[in-house]
């Protein structure tokens, strides 16, 4: 991580950290701003639907049944329509800020681009969805966004007649307009779920739901406000009459004094730099990417679990091409691999204790071997001493590990923490290359990829294949997950885990061996 | 999670936040398009200027030299001549342009689109345009006496079919 690029993040999480005190780490709904988005989403097409019951698609009666619905069926239509258009105004917040911490979080680069790449069309069709929505009220809000719209439309100079002269006099104003705008509102909303959807396509068990606490509470807030500030048509629309002080919603509609002011076709090639700009985003400057996971037919047996970890779908499994009596084999898919190695840490075959010379797993990352992981881990326990020797592992997004080397402690860092396979606590606690074993990498509920520490979690408590064994004592393990920010709670954490080391009786020595039959153990 | 009552207190605040943020940036601040104490003329038209030049009648030579289907006997320029518009507000020119016909070919109608505010109140407006290749002088003219209330969508048409301009 580059030094402005750490500094950044480094800001970001400590906003977080005030939510994370408020929420706590799991219903931070800075984590949760993509579920947050689906669930807005969700809000508005219910209301939507419920909406669209009682609306007159005519162009005389539009407004008059919108005022229906808001000032005699105020306790439900009422409601439904301020869920609609606060929902709505919420998925714009949480969009712009869930691009921008995507940005910060350096997520959208490299292997990952495709899903920034899908996320970029989301922007023209949220913006379409709440244009065409405000244009169906027709009031002198929606009177000046037609206007003003089928202008910019014409200063595109690709329709033989002008759009804007639909919107001249009174007289000139037809149906016909109306209607297709009406079929927008519904179309776009529609197009936008499919590409919501191919948006997740490549992660693995993609957060498209806000824990049920804080939908809860996003519910709650949004109906209170629907409640205290009901949503309101303005005048109704006139075309004999200008709108001149119109109240603009911001969130959608804040370039549209700027076309007021400026030509239109500035306006576009301002719309389509931009779009062009965060659409070759992923490639200024492109990640450097490091080697993708290599499997090593000889060792992998097909048993999937690579493919069950990899949180970006980066291995599949493919019918077997070696002629051994295996049914399957794991492939890496290379264009997707993030180079994260937590496909190693799943893979049963990357244990420490193999007796062969040459640690090779079924799969493995070439810029940072299993077996240098394993090398690395031997030295750097053998310089340990005390009585409260601890190996901690980090990752190479969390925090800077230095500040950790004290007396006792060696320190090691691996793409993700979940690359670290069970068998290595089990290997170094048991073998008693060290006391005790300390993890640590991004904050707790926000890993770089995704689902390391959820993994890591889960496998440490028998929860997850691959297991950390019964045998290993779990108060030799110790965890804090400290992201950029809580570099000096690390440091107290792993003290009071050394203390706690010391007070523990010493581990009873013995070895154990994996042979082809299995665990074999000498006390 | 077990929330204690400080945590419900600061998830509280935040939602209000929110809140606040949603509804206040829904509809404020106000915005002004259109200064109130003003009136709009919209000047809005498409019209076909006349073409360039005149059309000539092709020798029987000539005709026999086309394809069958395209033996038309009078041979037109394709290309538009520019509209020349003026407008003018109480002996003020508001307007003075050149409308270039659409099209790739030149061969499209001119389109014209321009918003000028001006105070309310009687106005002696004069619309001209001229779409032939005469040197000087216009075409089409209309003038009248004009009251202008503030905000008002006072429109220019176009219509040759209805006689010219129209004042709407
Ligand atoms: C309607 C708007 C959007 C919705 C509902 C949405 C939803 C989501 C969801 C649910 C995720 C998965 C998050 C997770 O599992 O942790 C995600 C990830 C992501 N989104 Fe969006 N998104 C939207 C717009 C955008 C936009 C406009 C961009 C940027 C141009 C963007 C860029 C990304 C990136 C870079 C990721 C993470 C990819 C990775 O970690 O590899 N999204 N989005
Ligand atoms: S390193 Fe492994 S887990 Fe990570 S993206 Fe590549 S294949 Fe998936
Ligand atoms: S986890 Fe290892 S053995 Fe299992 S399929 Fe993947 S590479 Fe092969």
């Amino acid at each position: 991580m580059s030094g402005p690029r750490r500094l950044v993040r480094t800001a970001f999480e400590r906003v977080e950290n005030g939510f994370d005190r408020a929420f706590g780490p799991d219903w931070n709904p800075l984590h949760q701003l993509g579920a947050l988005g689906w669930f807005f989403y969700w809000i508005t097409i219910v209301s939507g639907i419920y909406l669209y019951i009682f609306f007159d698609t005519g162009i005389n009666q539009a407004y008059q049944s919108l005022e229906y619905l808001t000032h005699v069926q105020w306790y439900a239509g009422g409601v439904m329509r301020s869920l609609h258009r606060y929902a709505s105004d919420a998925l714009i917040i949480v969009m712009m800020l869930h691009l921008l911490r995507e940005y910060v979080m350096d997520r959208y680069r490299g292997a990952r681009w495709f899903t920034w790449f899908t996320g970029v069309p989301l922007l023209w069709l949220v913006f379409a969805c709440g244009i065409s929505g405000y244009w169906m009220v027709w009031d002198i809000l929606a009177q000046y966004i037609a206007i003003a719209t089928t202008e910019w439309l014409d200063a595109l100079g690709i329709f033989g007649e002008s759009i804007a002269r639909n919107f001249l006099t009174p007289a000139t104003l037809s149906g016909r307009f109306f209607t297709l705008m009406v079929f927008i509102h519904i179309a776009v909303p529609l197009v936008m779920l499919l590409v919501m959807w191919i948006h997740i396509l490549r992660q693995r068990n993609a957060k498209v739901n806000p824990p049920i606490g804080l939908a809860a509470g996003t519910l709650a807030m949004l109906l209170v406000l629907s409640f205290v500030k009901p949503a309101l048509s303005q005048a109704p629309a006139d075309l004999g009459v200008v709108p001149s002080v119109i109240n603009l919603d911001w969130f959608y509609l804040a370039a549209y004094p700027l076309l007021d002011r400026l030509p239109g076709r500035v306006m576009w090639a301002i719309a389509a730099s931009a779009t062009l700009f965060l659409l070759v985003l992923p490639w200024l400057p492109p990640l450097r990417r490091p080697a993708p996971a290599r499997v090593d037919l000889d060792n992998c047996n097909g048993c999937g679990r690579c493919v069950e970890d990899c949180p970006f779908s980066a291995v599949a499994l493919q019918p077997r091409t070696d002629g051994t009596g295996f049914s399957q084999e794991a492939v890496v898919a290379n264009e997707l691999c993030t180079s994260c190695g937590i496909c190693v840490g799943a893979c049963p075959t990357s244990t420490p204790f193999r007796r062969t010379t040459e640690l090779i797993p079924g799969i493995d990352l070439p810029d940072l071997r299993i077996q240098v992981m394993r090398d690395k881990t031997l030295a750097a326990a053998s310089g340990l001493s005390g009585n409260a020797r601890v190996l901690v592992y980090g990752c190479d997004q969390g925090p800077d590990l230095n500040r950790l080397r004290v007396p006792g402690v060696a320190v090691l860092t691996l793409p993700c923490i979940a690359m670290l396979p069970p068998s290595f606590l089990d290997f170094i606690i048991m073998r008693h290359h060290a006391d005790g074993v300390f993890l640590t990498g991004c904050a707790e509920g926000d890993c770089h990829y995704h689902l390391g520490i959820q993994w890591t979690e889960q496998r440490l408590a028998g929860e997850r294949d691959p297991y950390l064994r019964k045998r290993v004592p779990r108060e030799r393990i110790g965890e804090f997950w400290s992201g950029l920010t809580h570099g000096k709670r690390l440091e107290r954490e792993l003290a009071d885990f050394q203390d706690r080391l010391r007070a523990l009786p010493p581990l009873k020595r013995r070895t154990v061996e994996y042979t082809s039959e299995g665990a074999v153990r000498h006390d | 999670m077990r929330a204690s009552p400080l945590q419900l207190l600061g998830q509280v605040i935040a939602y209000a936040m929110f809140a606040v943020v949603i509804g206040h940036f829904t509809s404020s601040p106000a915005y002004t398009h259109l200064n109130p104490g003003l009136a709009l003329i919209k000047l809005s038209f498409s019209h076909a200027g006349q073409h360039k030049g005149d059309c000539r009648q092709r020798t029987p030579e000539e005709l026999a030299k086309l394809a069958p289907n395209m033996r038309r006997p009078l041979d037109c320029p394709r290309g538009r001549l520019p509209l020349q518009v003026e407008l003018v507000l109480d002996g003020e020119p508001l307007y003075r342009g050149e409308l270039p016909p659409s099209g790739l070919a030149g061969d499209g109608a001119s389109m014209a689109y321009r918003k000028f505010p001006v105070a309310p109140g009687r106005h002696h407006l004069v619309a001209r345009l001229r779409d032939s290749d005469r040197p000087t002088g216009y075409d089409y003219e209309k003038e009248a006496e004009i009251t202008l209330i503030p905000r008002q969508n006072f429109v220019i048409d176009f219509r040759p079919a209805l006689g010219g301009f129209l004042f709407l």
